[in-house]
């Protein structure tokens, strides 16, 4: 694990940093925050940084440290976990379409490939209308999304595998499908399917901020950071510090895990080249 | 040519397909909470007897399939209901946005598809140098911008402190060129970031991926520079490709305009869809839905064509 550092380039290490800085705030912030979230601290309201309150105050004057350190734990984790449901239901099913007869492979590819043709922003404001917006259901509504595309990558690196000679030999040694899938063809993914992981959280980091900035996200008293952005929106006339910074909050994030991707890509690429 | 006439029709019917699976998961989607839009219309007042005259009126007590095959039918033919929120004929409502929403996606296509395909030309030219990891690192960075932080910039740096542009995108009814400027100056540039990084990394992959040909090698050793290498004998190969992920990476407005309609307050079908969601107007949001996926269709569609006619091997069929 080091050594992967070690061998970043330093936009690499710049994301790693932010990222391990992220999951911290995520983890930990509504422990670190100076007020509570729903607090109204202030009389003024869109205070400037650097005042009495270190990121100023928002629309009714709470304390926005306190609410970004509070909403960046429903900006990382939803994602988290709608990423890791997408990637591995994605990875599931690929796995049995490509052990699975061509005719089964066909119909399920066929499925897929009409699911990723609903743009993944129109699908959710589709089931939003349709569900409402709670936790459970953005999770659902978002691992849902982006769970095709998924699928779909992971189905072209199965079938590649599933044409090799161990895979044949294995077959004609008389292994089960399920022994085929799981012990011979997944390992062989698996480490692709983890850089798909990071790019599908960047997605749906960006879904759900832009749901919860269109006021279909995350709800009251909850608030991501998305929705930070949009209960603040304004401030903006006097460039309040409640609108940008919750907003450069959610590109460091997505840009951190961008940048973490395209290191260890790059690295990877590198050593292919026998370099 | 027989087999490329074949080929491409094949295509075409494989979207059709694809659309018609697309139909069937919007509307159960969008209709899977039974009877949830008359008594909605009527309020919590409404007697059982007006709910039940509504829901008949509406055909809501039809069975599924049966509501699904008139909505079908309907859409194949021009008419897509009635709003439940105006009581306007959908198709109506539609048609007098969806202009708008073309001529900002138009705009936007036009002035990012040629800047993206330089950036992405020259990075692909110099790959591995200063300029490509400077343009990599920067594409990459815009990719993972939320539209609304680029949108909330551009307001606060162009319309509130410098005040040279309006921040909600107006056009007066006498408007001239100029008005036509400003209204779109902001809407148009925060689109065309996000678009021209994407295109610009795809185009840079497609150009690339010929730069490793043999050929080019070839024209290399024989002693032509580096630029007529790349103009004169890889960018006709890459014209197929790249027209691919030009296709591609346009699907991308798609989601855009959502986001950048609602902040400029853009009259577009974008924004018109997250109204619909926000009232619970199932026909419109399904037509509105609908269209954007036959859209990113279409696009696919043409992505694909430009691969199947520049790829000789499909072309001859052999």
């Amino acid at each position: 694990m080091m050594s992967v550092f070690k061998s970043m380039p330093v936009s690499g290490k710049l994301g790693s940093a932010l990222v391990a800085f992220w999951l911290f705030i995520a983890l930990f912030g509504p422990w670190l925050a100076p007020h509570t979230a729903s607090e109204i601290v202030a009389y003024d309201v869109f205070e400037p940084i650097g005042g009495e309150y270190v990121l100023g105050t928002d629309y009714i004057g709470r304390d926005v440290f306190s609410r970004i350190l509070d909403g960046t734990r429903f900006t990382i984790f939803i994602p988290l976990l709608a990423a890791a449901l997408a990637c591995s239901v994605g990875t599931l099913i690929a796995l049995y379409s490509a052990v699975s007869h061509p005719r089964t492979d066909e119909i399920i590819a066929r499925f897929m490939d009409a699911l990723i043709s609903i743009p993944s922003k129109i699908f959710s404001l589709v089931m939003i209308a349709a569900f409402g917006s709670s936790v459970p259901i953005l999770l659902t509504i978002t691992a849902i999304s982006y769970m095709p595309g998924s699928f779909r990558i992971a189905r072209a690196l199965a079938v590649n595998v599933a044409s090799m000679d161990f895979v044949t030999v294995a077959r004609t040694r008389g292994e089960s499908r399920l022994y085929l899938a799981v012990k011979e063809i997944l390992p062989n993914i698996l480490h692709p399917m983890l850089a798909d992981f990071g790019l599908r959280f960047v997605f749906v980091v960006l879904l759900l901020s832009s749901l919860s900035f269109l006021g279909l996200g995350v709800q009251p008293p909850e608030a991501d950071l998305g929705s930070l952005v949009r209960e603040n929106i304004s401030g903006l006339a006097e460039g309040a510090p409640a609108v940008i910074v919750p907003a450069i909050a959610i590109a460091t994030i997505t840009i951190a895990v961008n940048l973490v991707i395209d290191s260890v890509r790059g690295g990877a690429t590198y050593a292919a080249k026998g370099k | 040519m027989k087999v490329i006439f074949q080929l491409i029709l094949k295509r075409i019917g494989l979207s059709l397909i694809t659309l018609l699976i697309v139909s069937t998961v919007v509307f159960f989607i969008a209709n899977l909470l039974p009877g949830d839009a008359a008594q909605e219309m009527l309020g919590q007042s409404a007697t059982p007897e007006a709910v039940a005259a509504l829901r008949d009126a509406y055909g809501l007590n039809d069975p599924p399939l049966t509501r699904y095959a008139k909505w079908l039918g309907g859409l194949v033919t021009g008419d897509a209901g009635t709003s439940l929120a105006n009581s306007r004929p959908v198709s109506e409502l539609i048609s007098s946005r969806l202009s708008q929403s073309l001529l900002l996606a138009g705009l936007t296509a036009v002035i990012a598809v040629p800047f993206a395909m330089v950036l992405g030309i020259v990075a692909a030219m110099h790959s591995g140098r200063r300029i490509d990891k400077i343009m990599n690192i920067a594409t990459l960075s815009m990719v993972a911008v939320p539209e609304f932080l680029l949108a909330t910039i551009f307001v606060l740096v162009f319309a509130v402190e410098l005040n040279w542009l309006p921040s909600l995108s107006y056009i007066p009814s006498d408007a001239g060129l100029y008005d036509y400027f400003r209204a779109f100056a902001l809407p148009v540039a925060t689109l065309c970031i996000v678009l021209s990084a994407q295109m610009a990394r795809m185009t840079r992959a497609a150009v690339l991926e010929q730069l490793s040909q043999p050929y080019v090698e070839m024209a290399l050793l024989k002693g032509s520079p580096l630029s007529r290498a790349v103009l004169r004998h890889a960018l006709p190969n890459a014209v197929g490709p790249i027209v691919n992920a030009v296709a591609l990476s346009l699907s991308y407005l798609l989601g855009g305009v959502v986001i950048v309609e609602v902040i400029f307050n853009y009259p577009g079908v974008a924004s018109l869809m997250v109204d619909a969601v926000t009232n619970r107007d199932m026909p419109l949001l399904q037509a509105c839905a609908m269209l954007f996926c036959t859209g990113y269709l279409i696009l696919v569609l043409i992505a694909d064509l430009a691969a199947i006619l520049a790829n000789p091997k499909l072309r001859t069929g052999g």
